[in-house]
């Protein structure tokens, strides 16, 4: 169409398919495209962050089961005590702010963090913080509900998610993920509701103490002493659900949440 | 003008980019169980192509041929990547529920088609129209199905109970086919029958034709 390159300039007088054009148009409209997709990504980040942390307080709730349909997310989560924990030693570190420690980041920081060893790294999660957040729910004194935030690598990606236990720090009140990258369908299956829902009740720990919670290939048989312990497992989700119950061998673990827990329950025994 | 309108709402039915050029097929089986994600996605979709029309049409006169399907590929790219912010920014619920899919937009068949059809050689105005045009038709398509899918499926529109389900104390029993993928299948198909049963022009003439051989002939 001669009509539309009439005034555009040395543009125009340069052939289409000449290397020089291929070069400056390809050069140009990249250029353009990422200006316009970061200059979005910079303005939107700041919504984006508020929405996430948004997401993942109505998750808390959520498993904690406090959660009302409509209520306001900010008013609820005052309901909900967030400490910091020194997953070493299982004490509070009080001296961490809780509304700005983002265990992600320092995860990342080699500060504030230590490389797994590859034959402990079950979950897969290369590096652990120190520190850790975890959410408390209260009744008068005592703790009627412990959030703890727990990830592990799944099939696809890294599941994060967060585990309820009751105030004996035993019985799983819920489980949840609020960001996952596995199959939805089938790996996908761990945020449905009625399979979360199948957690609630188990118990974490033998009379032993040992580690016992499970996901397992069907369903547990009701009969056996076992069934306590173990949820129902995702027809196509092996992976995946290896992965959860990978998650779960490490936070329980004396690397992950074990100190704290036991803690915890010597307190509550003591009490 | 007229032919302006024509190629504005010629896709929504006579053209349309899911029933007759059967492009698109792969979002419309998966975001159809609800309302309210097929709408977000038709909203997405409709942006993209409209914009990716316009974008490809402006800059028509200077595509290199060698490069012209990378270059086409970038802008939609670029397009898609913005609605996922602003989805993520401002619908991050139904952002959460659409998942990989807006980021699947990229891929759909419909928006580099149109890009290569029609944008790169017509003026950005009819080419925005066209893109509209086709987000709508393909729109039609993706409402009717999820309207039957979640009606049948989960006895719900937009998440408000229609179909008092037999679990929550009603009589409907629902059909849990109409949640998988495949409903979506069939009911596509008996909407293209639907279409092509009222304008018959629309159907495809036959490649070849079986010829009935009478025993006799073949003795």
């Amino acid at each position: 169409m001669p009509d539309d390159r009439k005034g555009k300039g040395w543009l125009s007088s340069l052939s289409n398919d000449s290397v020089a054009k291929t070069l400056i148009v390809a050069i140009g409209l990249c250029l353009v495209c990422s200006v316009i997709v970061s200059a979005t990504a910079v303005a939107l980040k700041p919504l984006q962050v508020r929405n996430a942390l948004l997401a993942r307080q109505i998750e808390i709730l959520r498993v904690a089961g406090i959660m009302e349909e409509g209520g306001d997310v900010d008013t609820l989560f005052g309901q909900v005590e967030v400490r910091i924990v020194d997953l070493e030693s299982g004490q509070f570190a009080d001296d961490m702010d809780s509304a700005t420690y983002d265990q992600r980041k320092a995860a990342k920081d080699p500060a504030m963090s230590d490389p797994v060893p590859p034959d402990q790294d079950i979950a897969g999660i290369q590096r652990r913080a120190r520190y850790a957040p975890v959410y408390l729910v209260r009744d008068g004194d005592a703790i009627e509900t412990i959030i703890l935030p727990i990830h592990g690598y799944g099939l696809w990606s890294t599941m994060y998610g967060f585990l309820a236990l009751e105030g004996d720090a035993r019985t799983v009140k819920g489980l949840t993920f609020y960001e996952d990258g596995e199959t939805p369908g089938l790996g996908g299956e761990i945020n449905n509701p009625r399979w979360q829902a199948r957690w609630v009740g188990r118990q974490v720990f033998d009379d032993k103490g040992s580690l016992r919670l499970r996901v397992i290939r069907g369903s547990p048989d009701p009969d056996s002493p076992e069934a306590v312990h173990q949820v129902d497992g995702i027809s196509g989700a092996t992976l995946t659900v290896n992965g959860v119950n990978n998650a779960i061998d490490y936070w329980f673990s004396d690397s992950g949440f074990g100190p704290f827990l036991a803690r915890l329950r010597e307190q509550e025994g003591a009490a | 003008m007229s032919s302006n309108k024509q190629i504005l709402f010629d896709p929504v039915v006579d053209n349309n980019p899911i029933a007759l050029q059967v492009l698109g097929i792969c979002s419309a089986l998966a975001v159809t169980t609800q309302m309210s994600t097929s709408l977000v996605m038709c909203f997405a979709v409709i942006a993209v192509l409209a914009a990716s029309n316009l974008a490809v049409s402006l800059i028509r006169n200077h595509m290199p041929t060698n490069i012209r399907i990378i270059i086409q590929m970038t802008i939609i790219a670029s397009l898609v990547i913005l609605v996922d912010q602003v989805l993520k920014a401002y619908a991050y619920e139904i952002s959460k529920q659409l998942s990989v899919f807006v980021g699947l937009i990229i891929t759909n068949c419909i928006v580099l088609g149109r890009a290569e059809a029609f944008a790169s050689s017509n003026k950005p105005w009819p080419s925005l129209l066209d893109g509209v045009g086709h987000g709508l038709g393909y729109s039609a398509v993706l409402l009717i199905v999820a309207f039957l899918r979640e009606l049948l499926g989960s006895g719900k529109l937009f998440g408000h109970e229609i179909l008092p389900l037999v679990t929550e104390g009603g009589w409907y029993n629902p059909n849990g086919l109409m949640l998988l993928a495949p409903s979506a299948f069939f009911l596509i198909g008996l909407l293209i029958w639907a279409i092509r049963a009222w304008k018959p022009a629309q159907v495809e003439k036959r490649e070849f034709r079986i010829r009935v051989v009478h025993r006799t002939e073949a003795i």
